[in-house]
């Protein structure tokens, strides 16, 4: 059983298992909030899935892309929650969330914000219900989609406004079940800090 | 949620408001353990306090300190009565890493969870000193680093605090790292500064002291201003360059350095006196300057004031403080502050817990 996260574009939090499925899940869309909600968001997670942590084998969390501020809510959030009960991280791929069940190839597009988007191309799902990410993930500008992705116009495009946690609850079930490995548990921020280098002290006279 | 009756109650703090990851331990006012994991290294090569350099590091920094804190105290998180951290003011990105983990970690071991003020933290931080004395209030307490420079009257460290003044443009610790990329000195500041200024003439050049003029005191009677200074430095500098002639920079930075102490101390003191409070309280990285405390030293005394500089780990950000300030209000009969609370970038100092 997983205690889930998803803080990539609004917040979700869910509780998933293997075998009974998703036993809760909340979904907040505000973009702006995610430090705000994450503490209630989790709680009643919980207690509508009436759990006790102690029956949680794990975390799973949607490492991005995703809009760095938000991001990190879910991420330090999810380390924090894991460290408390003892129990690992489990890192997912925000895009697999939400490409998971789709069995045509997709193009899943969110919002980076500065008239940009985050995308991952999918080719379908594998025999063991897994997304196969075919391309991405990747940060590009809206119009530049059809010349930054391969083969765009084969792909079903797929706009999220949230991403659901109990998908990357599930999709870390299956990783696990099937010893896939995990994401990487760095933060796909795909974008560098905004940083201008200073050319030196200018003059004031 | 109830918090375990205790009189010593056994609190973690986290601290993510500027570029220092801190977590503290504390038992009521004992020490166990202050982890503090910074970014300055990162933020050298820009020369300041990148927000988002500092975030993504908050964010790798924070459980590998969770964990090293809990080994230093030697204690468990079972053995926990409560999570204290930093709720602002500060860098709001920064504040999101810590008001996430800490909500998490709390719900996860089942503990109260208290959301503190940071400025205020600096106060409580005295609480911590082994040496036997006990902090008295009223204090006036200068807190003064890279992020914030304020003058506060505290009365009360879990029930009265009030701005008297703060800095209207750049803080007293931003002023030294800008003034020491003039000069050609790496990034942070304060240090460099002080070291080179050791070999100068404090007297050498006269340069401003912010908001000290009569029309000026009377609208900002406590309040600071640094900018107009770094700006007269760089005249100078420039001035001096245009003449051909070598930059005396141990006499600069001496000159700088003590019009920054002078005028810290000067508005400080005229604090406790007006306000019959013989007590003051130096916090923030700032302390760390030499100057800054020696001239604080020599004032207070010629003043008969009490002067109270906690360590130094104790005195730049960090998670111990915190724990401490989230203790004083646990034994203060205080009730937790609940899950709903955020990151608040410009808190007030007068809202020591925040409950939403
Ligand atoms: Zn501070």
């Amino acid at each position: 059983m997983l205690l889930a996260i998803d803080t990539s574009a609004g917040t979700s939090v869910a509780v998933v298992d293997r075998d009974a499925g998703i036993l809760s899940e909340l979904i907040e869309a505000d973009t702006r909030r995610h430090a705000e909600v994450i503490g209630t968001m989790i709680r009643g997670a919980l207690d509508q899935a009436g759990i006790a942590v102690t029956d949680l084998s794990g975390v799973a969390i949607g490492m991005g892309p995703g809009p760095f501020t938000g991001l990190r809510v879910g991420i330090a959030a999810a380390r924090a929650f894991a460290l408390g009960i003892g129990r690992p991280v489990v890192p997912v791929v925000s895009h697999d969330a939400v490409a998971f069940g789709a069995t045509d190839p997709i193009l899943v597009v969110t919002d980076a914000r500065r008239r940009e988007v985050y995308w991952s191309a999918y080719s379908g799902t594998d025999p063991q219900g897994l997304p196969i990410r075919a391309s991405g993930p990747g940060l590009t500008g809206p119009d530049q989609l059809a010349t930054t992705v391969s083969d765009f116009a084969t792909y079903r495009r797929v706009d999220a406004e949230v991403v659901s946690a109990a998908s990357i609850g599930l999709v870390a079930e299956l990783l696990y079940l099937h010893k896939r490995p995990f994401a990487s548990s760095e933060a796909l921020y795909l974008r560098s800090p905004d940083v201008t280098m200073s050319a030196g002290p200018k003059r004031v006279s | 949620m109830a918090v375990r009756e205790s009189q010593e109650p056994l609190v973690l703090g986290i601290e993510t408001s500027c570029d220092e990851t801190g977590i503290g331990i504390v038992r009521g006012t004992q020490l166990l353990a202050n982890v503090i994991s910074s970014s300055m290294e990162e933020h050298a090569r820009y020369g300041g306090v990148v927000p988002e350099v500092a975030a993504r590091a908050h964010l790798e920094a924070l459980t590998p300190a969770l964990t090293a804190a809990l080994a230093k105290a030697q204690v468990s998180l079972a053995d926990l009565d409560a999570v204290a951290v930093t709720s602002g003011p500060g860098l709001s990105g920064a504040l999101m890493v810590g008001v996430g983990a800490a909500k998490a970690l709390s719900i996860a071991i089942d503990r109260p969870l208290y959301a503190v003020n940071h400025l205020v933290g600096h106060v409580g931080a005295d609480v911590l000193r082994d040496d036997g004395t006990q902090i008295e209030f009223p204090t006036i307490a200068l807190l003064v680093s890279g992020g914030h420079t304020s003058l506060l009257l505290v009365r009360d460290l879990v029930s009265d605090v009030e701005l008297l003044g703060e800095t209207i443009d750049d803080a007293a610790g931003e002023a030294f790292d800008k003034v020491a990329r003039l000069l050609g000195l790496p990034y942070p500041g304060g240090p460099q500064i002080d070291r080179i200024a050791a070999a100068g003439n404090p007297n050498a050049i006269r340069f401003p002291r912010g908001l000290t003029q009569p029309k000026d005191l009377e609208r900002h009677r406590y309040d600071f201003s640094f900018s107009g200074l770094k700006t007269a430095v760089a005249r100078w500098v420039e001035q001096t360059r245009d003449a051909g002639r070598e930059v005396p920079l141990a006499d600069v930075a001496a000159s700088f350095r003590e019009a920054v102490a002078d005028v810290l101390l000067t508005k400080a003191i005229a604090a406790c006196l007006d306000l019959e409070v013989p007590r003051l309280l130096l916090g923030g990285g700032v302390v760390a300057n030499a100057r800054v405390r020696e001239l604080a030293a020599e004032r207070t005394a010629a003043a008969g004031i009490e002067l109270r500089v906690p360590p130094l780990d104790l005195c730049t950000d960090n998670g111990a403080m915190i724990a401490a300030l989230g203790a004083q209000l646990i034994m203060a009969g205080r009730s937790p502050s609940g899950l709903d609370f955020g990151a608040d970038s410009t808190l007030p100092v007068t809202v020591i817990q925040v409950t939403v």
